[in-house]
């Protein structure tokens, strides 16, 4: 029974577990307003590019959110967001798995896409004047694993170290991972360039 | 187009997350190799139209309310199910069944919340008291004997076991939102022997555990919101002697099957 319920440790981490529901109460509530709720943006913005829908992503973000208010009592305290961001991640990659596997099946393997030909001069791989638009559009496309690390470093700004923790890789796989990306949204953007004929980027 | 060693490094150069001696060496690199620069130059581009895109979403208005409204829900389905455990448990006192209290709760059926209103309104007389005066908080009261005795079955005792308050107090940094006074009284005969995570009054909570020859002596400690100033509280229930104090915005209880006065003159010393 829940009045009885005793926070057990996790003895292989030392933490406590993070699958330990939180009895939650009214002053949980208010503090959870306080702590977790000014983060609702950055929850919405990774669930949303992560789903690539935004009533999917709404449903996301509210299933996060309770997910959250129930293990509210394994936040250690400290800033929030991370930790939200993570509740975010591991929902919306749930969701995915459950409506959209095939978006989880996207190449992620660097080894096939890294064998690309280079461009064949230096004007051609110039990027100038990039629109939103494309670039949304190219960011959308790319494979959910590099999606995840671009929406992380360039619009929610976290380190390397926060997107390591969150994500579960080591940090030099981060700055491969975003090296990759980034070559593949470049690739994208001039792909387009290409295909709007004489407007350049 | 880019020199393979340094492609990796230059993304860590761009984004601010080199150490000061590789940064140096992408700089010195840079200076003499074009095709690097070019590279640097492109993502430089790329994400000044990261920062300048209408990319970021933000969520709608109607989501916060949404949340809000479920997790108010959720706060609410909570408490209930914690009044009707309350309730069984006081059964299984008062039948005087010798069998260990084993969890009830289910996990909450989201199609029972309305039904969880109608318990609400139904138990309310029960809830009150233990939300409310902790005093004569007979809720509380029976949560600790409860996890007293918990604590006494085998391997429940001791998070961490030690007798050095400079092992124990240090344990609980990050596991909880406080930081508990942890002393031993070791030379007054009640040593430390350890402590342990525990769940009381909907929070998580430190409990140190002490020894008196045979005797145990768990002692609950959580951040008390307003200091009360009440006096201390001393209790009998079910033949275990409970005492409970508040100090520097802590609430404190004792609680042990030591007799009144040895548990009496413990608290006296942990108080000091």
């Amino acid at each position: 029974m829940s009045t009885l319920a005793v926070y057990r440790l996790d003895s292989s981490s030392g933490r406590m577990s993070m699958a330990t529901p939180n009895a939650g109460n009214a002053a949980d509530a208010g503090r959870f307003e306080q702590t977790v709720m000014p983060h609702l943006d950055a929850a919405y913005n990774l669930a949303r590019w992560l789903v690539r829908n935004t009533h999917d992503a709404e449903d996301v973000v509210q299933e996060a959110c309770l997910r959250a208010f129930r293990f509210f009592g394994g936040f250690q305290g400290g800033d929030a967001r991370p930790w939200l961001l993570k509740i975010v991640r591991n929902t919306s990659y749930s969701f995915l798995e459950k409506n959209r596997p095939a978006a989880l099946g996207e190449e992620f393997d660097e080894r096939v896409h890294g064998q690309d030909a280079p461009p064949p001069n230096v004007e051609a791989t110039m990027v100038r004047n990039v629109e939103s638009r494309m670039l949304r559009e190219a960011l959308e496309e790319l494979p959910v694993g590099f999606r995840e690390v671009l929406v992380l470093r360039e619009l929610e700004g976290l380190s390397y170290k926060e997107i390591a923790e969150l994500v579960g890789i080591p940090i030099g796989t981060v700055m491969s991972s975003l090296a990759r990306g980034r070559e593949r949204l470049r690739e994208a953007l001039l792909r387009a360039r290409a295909k709007e004929g004489t407007r350049g980027l | 187009m880019v020199c393979d060693d340094n492609a990796r490094f230059l993304h860590g150069y761009l984004d601010g997350e080199l150490d000061l001696v590789r940064s140096l060496e992408i700089e010195e690199h840079l200076k003499t190799c074009p095709d690097c620069s070019q590279e640097l130059w492109n993502q430089q581009t790329m994400r000044k139209a990261f920062r300048s895109s209408s990319l970021y979403e933000r969520a709608p208005a109607a989501l916060a309310d949404r949340i809000r409204a479920s997790i108010a829900r959720e706060a609410t389905a909570d408490v209930a199910a914690t009044a009707e455990d309350a309730s069984a448990k006081k059964a299984t006192i008062v039948s005087m069944t010798p069998t260990p209290l084993s969890s009830k709760r289910a996990a909450w059926n989201w199609l029972a919340v309305a039904a969880a209103v109608l318990l609400m309104f139904t138990v309310t007389w029960r809830v009150v008291p233990g939300l409310s005066g902790r005093g004569n908080s007979d809720l509380l009261t029976e949560e600790i004997v409860s996890s007293h005795i918990r604590s006494l079955q085998p391997d429940h005792l001791f998070d961490v076991k030690s007798t050095d308050q400079h092992t124990v107090k240090p344990w609980f940094n990050g596991k909880l939102d406080f930081s508990p006074p942890v002393r031993d009284l070791a030379e007054d005969g009640y040593p430390l022997v350890g402590g342990r995570l525990d769940y009381v009054d909907h929070r998580a909570v430190a409990a140190l555990v002490y020894q008196r020859q045979q005797h145990l002596i768990n002692v609950f400690v959580w951040p008390e919101g307003k200091e009360t100033g009440e006096p201390k509280r001393m209790k009998s229930v079910q033949g275990y002697n409970m005492i409970a104090w508040e100090a520097n915005g802590m609430y404190h209880c004792a609680v042990s099957d030591l007799n009144s006065r040895e548990l009496e003159q413990f608290t006296e010393l942990l108080r000091k």
